[in-house]
């Protein structure tokens, strides 16, 4: 299909005599980034034609975030990579498919928006759910994803693990407490979407505990009102990075539309476009003007709490880590 | 099942080459194996070998893993044996039936085979969840079919019946009925006739409905995980153990689950051969 595409548009223009052919660029992005990217693309395209002069092209690839990081490792063309979880981004470091220093390239740890964990609930939260503490109490059935299967699932945990560290915890609680909440999963979801499939339509659970920028997708795709957003007294900041795939833009040349592509997302007018999606802007402008959707709570870095996603991830998640020990020690 | 085995005894009993051409066919074969199934295989078997022993051991015996195992082999062959007891019927009843709609029914079988697996496991799933068509019926009396290992078993079914039901429906619809009205004429009760009479004449294609209903089982992903709840050491099957490995960016740890994996299928697999070979030769049946 994109083949015919090019090739549609490449007789379009050679029929209508403009010889400047429009370089197409391919952003690898997750899943559930689609319709931000969809609204982005179409701005970029109008800006760069306004700044430059020159058309082009952004094809868009989605798919889970490491899947597509696996991808774009093992070959896919993609000049950008936009990814919900800075793991993604270090394992394409890691074999040298884009900079060593990426999250120095571009402004904010190379992540020009961010997104929380937030709780879902029934409409009218019949429960009660208001803070951590809830989802622990027994009787109270929490929808979250495996983190094993996605990056939703591992934020959920390190917020859960985090929220117990910064209200002044030991790891000892902080382990105690993960461990009741996810006695009370009664399923765990695959990844984010498959989880609030299973919240919604299966009705499954008091609470689904995923990104911030779910609840918009909720409110369209099932209509406003099915579901309450709780936002916990504490909670993560994920980062959603960005980064240019050096090895493509090498072989294509797009290393300048690349990196315009990248900065533009800085932008105050993308910025908004990202609030609209639920995504937390970097610009605290946009964040303000937004807050009723960003309401303020604490947030807390990876890094303050687990050193680094990498080191988070090697302690908790990868085989015979601290959530395997929740289901295999007794 | 593939040509090799077949060739082989051919090629022993006929050193004179009554088959002409033979080679070519054999190369061809080998060949055309080797691209297809062989050399993906061994870049699996590669990937593996960057472990150390420890290192493979570790990963294929972690117990996560080992609960996967469990559940994968036995959710698999239950639903192939369930497959074996349904298929034949829906054979027996195809073959031997005449009905209204007998051609839409007949098409009917095949869907499991076209239909997207992620399609088949979220139907069976909205409909067997708690708040499903028939999971609402079954849940105040206690009966959990989604998001358990019983679930598990029903994707499999589902996607497993048309490899026993297409196995056997030619076989049933080439015996010969004068067979069976000669054991009635003798005496037969209608039990004997079937045991006696039909069975062993359809009893190797069931064997190999078997085995194709259960060697799809073990690698199905896309219906199950929509189904199977996937919690660690109770509905985990073997193939989300390896895209988690993945998602972990443990390649090597990834393929080694698989290499395990498809080791036992393949030995399962010649188990059910040898079976079959086994019973040809005593029943004497030409199939």
């Amino acid at each position: 299909m994109k083949k015919i595409t090019r090739a549609a548009l490449a007789a379009t223009l050679a029929i209508s005599g403009s010889w400047v052919s429009a370089q197409t660029l391919l952003n690898a992005s997750y899943d559930v980034a689609r319709e931000f990217y969809k609204d982005y693309n179409a701005a970029f395209v109008a800006h760069y034609k306004k700044t430059t002069g020159k058309d082009v092209k952004i094809d868009q690839a989605h798919g889970g975030s490491s899947a597509q990081a696996r991808a774009v490792n093992d070959g896919l063309d993609a000049d950008v990579v936009t990814m919900n979880t800075t793991t993604d981004v270090d394992f394409l470091a890691s074999t040298g498919v884009v900079a060593k220093d990426w999250p120095k390239r571009f402004p904010g740890n190379a992540s020009p928006t961010t997104s929380t964990m937030l709780f879902l609930t029934r409409n009218g939260n019949p429960k009660n759910i208001k803070d951590w503490d809830d989802l622990i109490k027994p009787g109270i059935q929490v929808i979250v994803v495996n983190p094993k299967t996605g990056g939703n699932g591992r934020m959920a945990y390190l917020a859960a693990w985090g929220y117990v560290k910064k209200k002044g915890g030991t790891d000892a609680q902080a382990a105690e407490f993960v461990g009741k909440l996810y006695k009370n999963v009664p399923v765990l979801a695959k990844g984010g979407r498959d989880a609030t499939t299973i919240f919604l339509q299966r009705n499954i659970g008091d609470v689904l505990v995923t990104f911030e920028s779910e609840v918009v997708s909720v409110d369209r795709e099932f209509g406003e009102g099915k579901v309450d957003a709780v936002h916990p007294s504490i909670s993560i900041v994920a980062e959603n990075p960005v980064a240019i795939v050096e090895r493509t833009v090498a072989k294509k040349g797009t290393g300048e539309l690349a990196k315009a592509y990248l900065d533009y997302l800085y932008s105050e007018e993308a910025q908004e476009i990202a609030a609209k999606h639920a995504l937390r802007p970097r610009s605290q402008a946009v964040l303000k003007k937004y807050s009723k959707t960003f309401k303020p709570i604490q947030l807390f870095y990876v890094n303050e709490v687990f050193g680094s996603l990498a080191e988070a991830q090697k302690v908790h998640f990868n085989d015979g880590g601290q959530f395997d020990k929740l289901y295999t020690v007794k | 099942m593939t040509a090799l085995p077949i060739a082989a005894p051919a090629r022993r009993r006929a050193p004179a080459k009554v088959l002409p051409g033979f080679n070519l066919t054999l190369g061809y074969t080998i060949l055309y194996l080797s691209l297809i199934v062989l050399i993906p295989l061994s870049a699996l078997v590669f990937k593996t070998f960057t472990l150390s022993w420890e290192q493979f051991w570790a990963a294929v015996t972690g117990p996560r893993v080992l609960a996967s195992y469990r559940l994968t082999f036995g959710a698999s062959f239950i639903a192939a044996l369930v497959n074996v007891v349904f298929g034949l019927l829906v054979a027996w009843v195809l073959v031997r039936y005449d009905f209204f709609g007998k051609k839409v029914v007949d098409a009917l079988v095949d869907l499991p085979f076209a239909l997207p697996t992620a399609v088949a496991g979220i139907s069976l799933t909205a409909l067997l969840a708690g708040n499903g068509w028939v999971g609402q019926y079954l849940e105040p009396m206690g009966i959990q079919l989604a998001f358990n290992p019983n679930g598990v078993v029903i994707a499999l079914i589902f996607i497993g019946l048309p490899f026993v039901v297409r196995t056997v429906q030619p076989v049933l619809e080439d015996a010969e009925k004068e067979l069976e009205e000669a054991a009635t004429c003798l005496g037969a009760t209608r039990w004997q006739t079937f045991s006696k009479v039909i069975f062993p004449s359809i009893a190797p294609a069931l064997l190999t409905g078997f085995a194709m209903a259960f060697a799809r089982a073990i690698g199905e992903y896309g219906s199950v995980i929509f189904i199977a709840g996937n919690m660690p050491m109770v509905s985990e099957i073997t193939p989300l153990i390896i895209i988690g490995k993945l998602e972990q960016y443990d390649y090597a740890g990834a393929t080694a689950v698989a290499v395990v994996m498809l080791v036992f299928s393949f030995i399962l697999l010649l188990i059910i051969n040898a079976l079959q070979a086994w019973q040809r030769r005593h029943t004497g049946a030409p199939t």
